[in-house]
């Protein structure tokens, strides 16, 4: 029976020497073989072993981006235990607010084991006293690869299909607190499926800079290329976002064939890079560039393809995705064999009677992305407020089902009796389908996606109302579209009870910080408004939807 | 375009990157470990300098390690600029 360790060890035992994995450092370049990889990874599971872990618990990864990251995740599936991805602490994040959200982690998922660095070894031993489900931290600096591993003895070698094999988190308070449970099954299916239709084989060469504690960069950025054993070239988004074009470079150096990146990335490319930063570099082996992981823009594509057509990227290279951990990765696929399909919209009929006509001339119009076509094995309904199903170009929500659907939210059976409706996944996401075509539109859900990541406004909220002169819970937070940026600023509004501008300054000021430092989210605007502004529901609760509305409009006047 | 370095900075990040030209930013006030200049803005921040002052500050040096004020910023670039 096939599973992620066996699928690993298989390429390590026929060709050790391969390269895995280019991993781009800030100024150098390790190349991780399947032997480094492999025996990196089975250093950890001795480390696991000894520690008395047992396969099917699980370990949390606290590791900056790098091969420590990538040996101890594998480390763990050899073991049989399952690896959960915490994002990394950054120096403006608040410790305590870190060891808060930790705390949270460690309360649902209640892993065994906790992987991290030395510099972090305190925080997380805060985060985990005695009485927690920690009962090892392992430091990633006295762990030693072991050589020639005798991999059919490990415990990973025994998990079925049907175990889970890893855990996926959004970020923040809430997103750590439901954690996405993928059996071996569901991974292999979704990687076999998705393959297929990106064609992707071993003579492809993928470059991602995303974060593997993302969907989107630990499937299609990660363990998708090294399960189809197509090289990959691997830089951290901390270097990437302080310099763009290393993205490209790395393309053109390796001959590079398939990115995702979320719709931000397209703009930040095109309006970042220096001129000089781009000579002799050839795009043309760009086969696929996929929009994914936020809604996608086709100006944004525009700008991309305007800036490094004349470095040879390809018109047809553009491509698109829908996806979402919740199905492992990918729900639906456009771009790959025939360009993405771009569908012209009467933009009153969208917004007024929840229909995407075809614009008629003259009409304003509004030009939507097309996701492409459901995976194999994935189908998608639309539905309506009563999950009865919609006639084509009538916007509802999206429902799934899938062979590569989660097996739930780990430790949250009532989240996972939620997410369901009688054996469909109900996404949250709003859309429309036009000749088998799937087209994203909104969501049903409170949401903000800034830069590709999930950020969830009660979080923000949460932190902005314990500034001192704010109402507690008289706080609203929400994203505005930036058509600049290509993703959403993310916008406080605050009530208090001074009118005094300088205290209001203050106040505001405050919130920034507070913000930033408790979540690593950065906001764009913040707006102290008078007592009994904020709009709520008949139950007391803020209305994210209508104080959105009047904010802009506000802004609009 | 004010003449002096610092006043010079400040006038950029607070309408460019702040999108708040009233706020004060003093030349101490920390700008990258206290997130106010978010990673998003950091490149923006450099090819102003470059751009401005004809001082290259390279991806590496983005870090609040090399720089977190106004005041230590406009230090480096004085000195590039001999």
């Amino acid at each position: 029976m096939p599973n992620l360790a066996r699928l690993l060890a298989h390429s390590y035992d026929e060709d050790p020497d391969r390269i895995a994995i280019h991993l781009l450092e800030t100024r150098t370049t390790q190349e991780l073989t399947w032997r480094r990889l492999i025996e990196g990874a089975a250093g950890y599971a001795a480390e696991l072993k000894t520690a008395n872990i047992l396969p099917g618990e699980v370990v949390v990864l606290i590791l900056q981006h790098g091969e420590a990251l990538i040996t101890s995740f594998f480390g763990a599936m050899l073991h049989g235990a399952i690896p959960a991805i915490m994002p990394f602490l950054t120096e403006k994040l608040s410790p305590e607010q870190y060891r808060h959200s930790l705390a949270a982690l460690i309360e649902i998922t209640r892993p065994a084991a906790i992987i991290t660095c030395p510099e972090f070894e305190g925080q997380v031993r805060q985060a985990s006293p005695e009485g927690s489900s920690v009962r090892a931290v392992l430091l990633s600096n006295q762990v030693v690869p072991r050589v020639s591993p005798k991999l059919a003895d490990l415990p990973g070698y025994a998990r079925s299909p049907g175990d889970i094999c890893l855990l996926q988190h959004s970020s923040g308070t809430t997103g750590l607190q439901k954690g996405v449970a993928l059996s071996h099954q569901a991974v292999l299916n979704q990687v076999e499926g998705y393959g297929r239709v990106i064609h992707m084989t071993s003579d492809d060469v993928v470059v991602s800079w995303l974060p593997l504690y993302h969907d989107m960069g630990l499937i299609a950025g990660f363990l998708m290329p090294l399960l189809c054993r197509a090289p990959l070239v691997l830089m951290s988004p901390f270097d990437w976002i302080r310099a763009p074009q290393k993205l490209l470079q790395a393309v053109s150096r390796y001959r590079g064939t398939l990115s995702w990146l979320p719709n931000f990335a397209y703009n930040f490319c095109a309006s970042k890079i220096r001129d000089r930063d781009l000579e002799g570099l050839d795009l043309s082996s760009w086969r696929a560039v996929i929009n994914c992981s936020e809604p996608m823009r086709w100006p944004s594509h525009r700008v991309f393809l305007e800036r490094f057509r004349a470095y040879g990227l390809k018109p047809e290279a553009l491509a698109t995705c829908y996806a979402m951990a919740e199905n492992v990765f990918a729900v639906t696929q456009g771009g790959i064999d025939e360009a993405v399909t771009v569908d012209q919209v009467d933009s009153r009929s969208l917004v007024v009677d929840r229909v995407a006509r075809p614009a008629q001339d003259g009409a304003d119009s509004l030009q939507m992305l097309s996701c492409g076509r459901p995976i194999p094995s994935t189908r998608v309904r639309l539905l309506d407020d009563q999950h009865r199903d919609l006639p084509d170009r009538h916007i509802g929500e999206i429902a799934l089902k899938s062979d590569c659907m989660l097996t739930g939210y780990f430790n949250r059976d009532d989240l996972t009796a939620k997410a369901f409706h009688d054996g469909w996944y109900l996404t949250g996401d709003l859309g429309y389908l036009a000749d088998g075509e799937v087209y994203v539109t909104g969501r049903k859900k409170d949401l903000i996606i800034v830069g590709g990541k999930n950020v969830y406004p009660q979080d923000l909220e949460e932190l902005a109302s314990q500034v001192a002169g704010v109402h507690p819970g008289r706080v609203v937070a929400f994203g505005v579209f930036n058509e600049q940026a290509g993703t959403e600023d993310v916008v406080v509004v605050a009530e208090a009870d001074t009118d005094d501008p300088a205290e209001r300054r203050r106040i505001a000021d405050d919130i920034r910080l507070r913000v930033t430092r408790g979540s690593d989210v950065a906001l764009h605007f913040v707006q102290v408004v008078d007592p009994r502004w904020l709009h709520k529901t008949s139950s007391g609760k803020i209305a994210r939807t209508a104080n959105r509305e009047k904010y802009l409009a506000e802004q609009a006047a | 375009m004010p003449a002096d370095i610092a006043e010079s900075l400040t006038q950029y990040l607070t309408t460019q990157i702040l999108k708040d030209p009233a706020r004060t930013l003093l030349p101490d006030e920390p700008l990258i470990s206290s997130g106010l200049v978010d990673s998003f803005s950091l490149v923006d921040l450099a090819l102003f300098v470059e751009d401005t002052f004809g001082v290259h500050i390279d991806d590496t040096e983005l870090a609040s390690r090399v720089f977190d004020t106004v005041a230590e910023l406009a230090g480096i670039i004085r000195q590039r600029q001999v």
